[in-house]
């Protein structure tokens, strides 16, 4: 996903998801295919037994928005919040 | 929760329907999302866009589309949005439904509708089975998959859709899995930009039934399935898209051509026969999106 080269420059995107915990099946389509593999399903459970996602490690969400993509049940989206190019 | 944080497809989607009824895993949901998303891209003018489907769970579709939609009878989607284009033909009309509907009992409509190049944009679900009534084989059901209308595996010679579809003058004839969502989304917005009938597959996890028979696992596994079993080969000769039990899944858009829709057909040859006095009906906007 780099576009940086050699020298190390400061991360250009940042992304954040907004998941609405009781519409998700927890059919895992956006864990596996986020691309910088920024989810995981949480261990805890939502009203009908099912596990939705986190943002486990927040650093590597580009905001891309394929998990958003990938759902079902338009449960998750992504959205970048912050681009730091001069 | 400063940011946007309303789900981009939700102005496309009838919400207070949701959740659907679709299982865990299905893939029915992520066509919609790939669909809800061209129909952004493609700057479709919702105002005149309808969905029409049939019966099944692909059929579901329609009723959670924000948008003037049918659920029409089982098989008669077509015939019915047959009706509403030639009524109407300034609407950009949709058929959004399930290979059993649209192959089985609705397969005559099919065919004819693309011999006629009726101006239609078919996205047809294939879930290699009857989803909706209890995992029965459907037309598309590959040899040696076990139903339950064949417990002993399935023997007939399955429909290749992208072929049936070409053989019958259908003007764009794409397939993609629910793992091609950028692919697929493309495809839609592709198709929406083109006049006469044109058709798309989507090859799509039914876990509950299909999978779960064949002891193929979840929809997830479904999904890395095509991941790893997907050829990609546009232009590729439709007579070689069958698809077997697991076997490769050849991708891609195959047909991209042109020749003249129903209603410009009928105005050719009336003006031909009756000269000025003849009045051509409306042939509708050229294509459903502008710059695409
Ligand atoms: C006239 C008629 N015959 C049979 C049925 C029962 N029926 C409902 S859905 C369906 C098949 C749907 O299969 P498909 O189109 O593949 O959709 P899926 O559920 O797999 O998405 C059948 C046979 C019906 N509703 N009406
Ligand atoms: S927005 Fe992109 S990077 Fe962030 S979690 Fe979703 S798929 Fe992963
Ligand atoms: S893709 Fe959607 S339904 Fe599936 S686990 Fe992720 S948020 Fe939940
Ligand atoms: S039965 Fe199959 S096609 Fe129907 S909603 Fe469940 S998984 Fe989807």
């Amino acid at each position: 996903m780099s576009e940086t080269g050699g020298a190390k420059k400061p991360k250009k995107v940042q992304g954040i998801v907004h998941v609405d915990r009781e519409r998700c099946k927890g059919c895992g389509f956006c864990v596996e295919f986020c691309p910088t593999r920024a989810l995981d399903l949480d261990s805890t459970y939502n009203a009908k037994g099912y596990h939705p996602p986190v943002l486990a490690r927040p650093d590597d969400c580009n905001g891309c928005d394929l998990c958003g993509l990938y759902c079902p049940d338009f449960s998750i989206h992504g959205v970048m919040i912050k681009t730091n190019v001069a | 929760m400063s940011q946007v944080d309303t789900n981009p497809v939700k102005e496309y989607l009838r919400m207070d329907r949701m959740p659907s009824i679709w299982c865990p895993g299905c893939g029915i949901g992520t066509s919609v999302n790939c669909f809800a998303r061209a129909l952004t891209q493609a700057k479709v003018d919702l105002k005149k866009t309808t969905v029409v489907s049939g019966i099944g769970c692909s059929g579901r579709v329609s009723g959670y589309l924000e948008l003037d939609s049918f659920h029409t009878t089982h098989g008669r989607a077509i015939p019915f949005a047959t009706g509403l284009k030639l009524a109407n033909p300034e609407l950009n009309v949709v058929v959004y439904s399930g290979e059993g509907d649209l192959a089985a009992i609705g397969g005559n409509h099919l065919i004819h509708a693309a011999r006629r190049n009726i101006d239609l944009l078919v996205i047809c679900v294939n879930n290699f089975t009857y989803g909706m009534t209890g995992g029965q084989v459907s037309p598309t059901s590959p040899g040696g998959a076990t139903y339950s209308t064949a417990p002993y595996g399935q023997f007939e010679t399955p429909f290749n859709l992208p072929h049936l579809a070409d053989s019958c003058g259908a003007v764009y004839v794409a397939r993609w899995t629910t793992f091609h969502v950028r692919q697929l989304t493309k495809s839609i917005r592709e198709a929406f930009g083109k006049k006469g009938f044109r058709f798309i597959e989507v090859i799509s996890p039914c876990p509950t039934l299909y999978q779960r028979r064949n002891k193929l696992g979840d929809g997830l596994d479904a999904m890395k399935f095509y991941k790893e079993a997907s050829v990609l080969k546009n232009g590729a000769d439709t007579r070689e898209l069958d698809i077997g039990f697991q076997s490769p899944i050849i991708v891609g858009s195959f047909v991209n051509r042109d020749r003249p829709s129903f209603i410009e057909a009928m105005n050719k040859r009336f003006t031909s026969v009756f000269g000025e006095s003849y009045k051509p009906y409306p042939e509708g906007p050229s294509k459903a999106v502008q710059g695409c």
